[in-house]
């Protein structure tokens, strides 16, 4: 059984290792985009095989649903020039060089950290009841809708006023638009919607 | 929780209930009537608003629902009957601006209903997420309010300024609250108390407390978070600048008395320099910044920034009197600032509104009504006996002296003898200046309101005075 995971965990792992690779190398922006999502997918497969399935599935749905789409939408539309862009980019390899070093660092101490100091494994947040008892979805859906309903519903009214908003300030009715009203083509008859004409031959209408 | 649990919860938070739900009903009517719908979606949000009210006062009881997140006790239920009104009132004023500007957005009294609703929840939040999210909800309504006039290139930048300096003090008080829950272990105003006093202050949780004020002070408008306000204040369509003045301050000033007097009790003597730093420097700030406005608009924003920081004199120290001194304070502002407002409203010539302080002069000559009012207002902004601001510096400053505040009270009244000549100028300029030409006639329903606050400011708050200092009283001893 073990053996399965393990075989699975490396598969993932090398799919977004490699994604992430060509995320950065690919030519087209495009195919940058796509090598994203593939490298996202594959990161969810990695969070449930470690028993965060909703995290996976948060992942499917909004990054994979509608970030990288975003991207992909902003990539398609702005006709960028990538070899003019990738001039500039070995000045601030440094940069990101110390960035990446910073994060690995950062990475190391949160992950290694509970091994020189034991106590603070007991600090962090343990998820109850233990998660071969109860399902993450189960856990939260058994808590959101019960004691946390109050922030839960507020979220929801918050998200209501920016559609409201947004729709306030951008939305124009715009004159002489020329809009579908399927009654009205549904509406329509023989008697008006054609006209039969005698055409002599030779001469147009 | 049990299903009785939640009916118990929702009976309390059935005005929050009904303002939301009626929003969402307005909207659809919006919606499906058009645009010429924007009068009647304004009437029918004025009468949910006072729905709401009366639910609020004769039916809700008191308690805390949802686990603790949701606090409704008499200082919740005086300072939610404050929101209400200043957002009826709001409401209200918009109607003649609307019809002689051709300013009909359904939107705009949904909007400021969902704003209440975020406003209400303020007020009563038991704990740091209730906390931020009714603030959110307020401030998200606002943002969108503030530039609503969107072919004005002023309205879209007070939208705009308000938004990228709201969302930073977003940040700043997310942080704050993180720091608060990593070194107390808990979000709960109550459970922080007793943690506080327990444990006594550590750094991580002062800068904890620090960050969080910084981000209320914002919302309050005080020195030195208060650069946003004369821009937003003057940008914003009047009637939302009406709005933006009165109700939103009660509610952050009626959070940041629960914060810090509720969940920091213990701690007093730590955010209490704060408290007496933002309240110093707004005071001064806004009594000498105010000096060089010709915008009336601005003018207020000045003057709002200086009373905020004599409201904060109240809440320094931290004890009955104090906070009672605050919440008669915002009561009477809130009257004030309405009243005035109502005659910013009035300004109106026949090729359109006016804004400059200018425009009054000669005021009583063209409409005596007006500039009576006006002058009243003024003096009473400033602190003059016997009229009702008065008495609100009185208890502020009172309660300062009380708690061995002394500075604090004497910066005070200094800052108020300068804030007078502002408010005296504009006095001279309405009764001496040579008239220039007259508005038009005052909407009814802005006349209505000028009556009212305008009697409340003096005499009438001697007669009514009682009751809400009583019940001022009542709302104070909640905390302690």
């Amino acid at each position: 059984m073990l053996g399965l995971q393990a075989f699975f965990f490396y598969i993932f792992a090398f799919i977004a290792v490699g994604g992430a690779l060509m995320v950065v190398f690919a030519r087209n922006p495009v195919h940058s985009v796509l090598f994203l999502i593939l490298t996202f997918v594959a990161a969810a497969g990695l969070f449930l095989l470690a028993g965060a399935e909703f995290l996976a599935l948060i992942l499917i749905v909004v990054y994979v649903g509608a970030v990288a789409i975003l991207f992909l939408f902003v990539v398609m539309m702005l006709d960028l020039d990538l070899a003019q862009a990738k001039k500039g980019a070995l000045k601030y390899a440094p940069f990101g060089l110390i960035i990446g070093l910073v994060l690995l660092a950062e990475l190391v101490v949160a992950g290694t950290g509970s091994v020189y100091q034991p106590e603070l494994a007991k600090s962090t947040a343990l998820p109850m009841p233990p998660l071969y008892e109860m399902s993450n979805i189960r856990a939260l859906g058994s808590v959101l809708y019960t004691r946390y309903i109050l922030f839960f519903q507020l979220a929801g009214l918050i998200l209501f006023v920016a559609m409201v908003g947004a729709i306030v300030l951008t939305l124009r009715h715009k004159q002489g638009l020329k809009r579908q009203s399927i009654p009205a083509q549904v509406g329509r008859t023989p008697a008006t919607a054609i006209e039969i004409r005698k055409v002599e031959s030779g001469r147009g209408i | 929780m049990m299903p009785d649990m939640l009916t118990s919860s929702l009976s309390i938070a059935a005005p929050e209930l009904i303002l939301s739900v009626g929003a969402m009903i307005l909207l659809m009517i919006g919606v499906f009537m058009g645009e010429k719908s924007s009068q009647t979606v304004t009437g029918l949000s004025v009468a949910v608003i006072i729905i709401a009210a009366l639910w609020l006062i004769l039916i809700t009881p008191l308690g805390t629902g949802f686990g603790g997140s949701f606090v409704l006790d008499p200082f919740a239920r005086f300072m939610k009957i404050l929101v209400l009104v200043g957002s009826a009132a709001a409401v209200v004023m918009s109607v003649g601006f609307a019809e002689s500007e051709r300013f009909n957005r359904f939107e705009f009294p949904v909007l400021v209903l969902l704003s209440t609703t975020g406003m209400m929840m303020m007020v009563s939040a038991g704990d740091m997420i209730a906390l931020y999210l009714g603030l959110e909800l307020q401030s998200l309504a606002i943002y969108v309010l503030a530039a609503i006039n969107r072919d004005s290139v002023r309205s879209t930048e007070a939208g705009l300024k308000y938004f990228v300096l709201g969302a930073l003090s977003s940040g700043m008080l997310l942080y704050g609250a993180s720091m608060v829950y990593g070194f107390t272990g808990h979000i709960e105003f109550t459970a922080i108390a007793r943690v506080a006093a327990e444990s006594g202050s550590s750094l991580g949780l002062v800068v904890g407390i620090v960050f969080v004020l910084a981000g209320l002070a914002f919302k309050i408008s005080a020195v030195p978070f208060h650069m946003w306000t004369p821009d937003v204040y003057e940008g914003a369509p009047t009637p939302i600048t009406a709005f933006l003045a009165g109700a939103p301050k009660v509610a952050a000033m009626a959070l940041l008395t629960r914060f810090t007097v509720q969940g920091f009790e213990p701690l007093s003597d730590q955010w209490q320099q704060v408290i007496v730093f933002i309240s110093i420097a707004s005071m001064v700030f806004g009594a000498f910044a105010a000096i060089g406005q010709h915008n009336i608009k601005r003018l207020m924003a000045y003057s709002s920034i200086a009373h905020m920081g004599y409201a904060l004199v109240g809440l320094a120290p931290a004890s009955v009197e104090g906070v009672r001194g605050v919440i008669l304070y915002m009561t009477i502002y809130l009257v004030m600032t309405l009243g005035t407002f109502a005659v910013i409203l009035a300004m109106r010539r026949r090729d359109g509104m006016v804004e400059e302080i200018d425009d009054l002069a000669g005021l009583s000559q063209t409409n005596p009504v007006m500039a009576v009012f006006l002058s009243v207002m003024m003096l009473s902004l400033a602190g003059l006996p016997p009229l009702a601001g008065f008495i609100a510096k009185y208890f502020v400053f009172m309660a300062a002296v009380q708690a061995g505040l002394w500075p604090l009270a004497i910066i005070g009244v200094l800052a108020s003898v300068v804030g007078l000549y502002y408010y005296l100028r504009l006095v001279k300029v309405m009764w001496f200046d040579e008239p220039a030409e007259a508005f038009v006639p005052m909407a009814i329903e802005l006349r209505a309101v000028l009556w009212v606050t305008g009697l409340i400011v003096f005499p009438l708050y001697i007669f009514v005075g009682g009751p809400i200092f009583a019940a001022a009283e009542a709302a104070a001893k909640t905390f302690f």
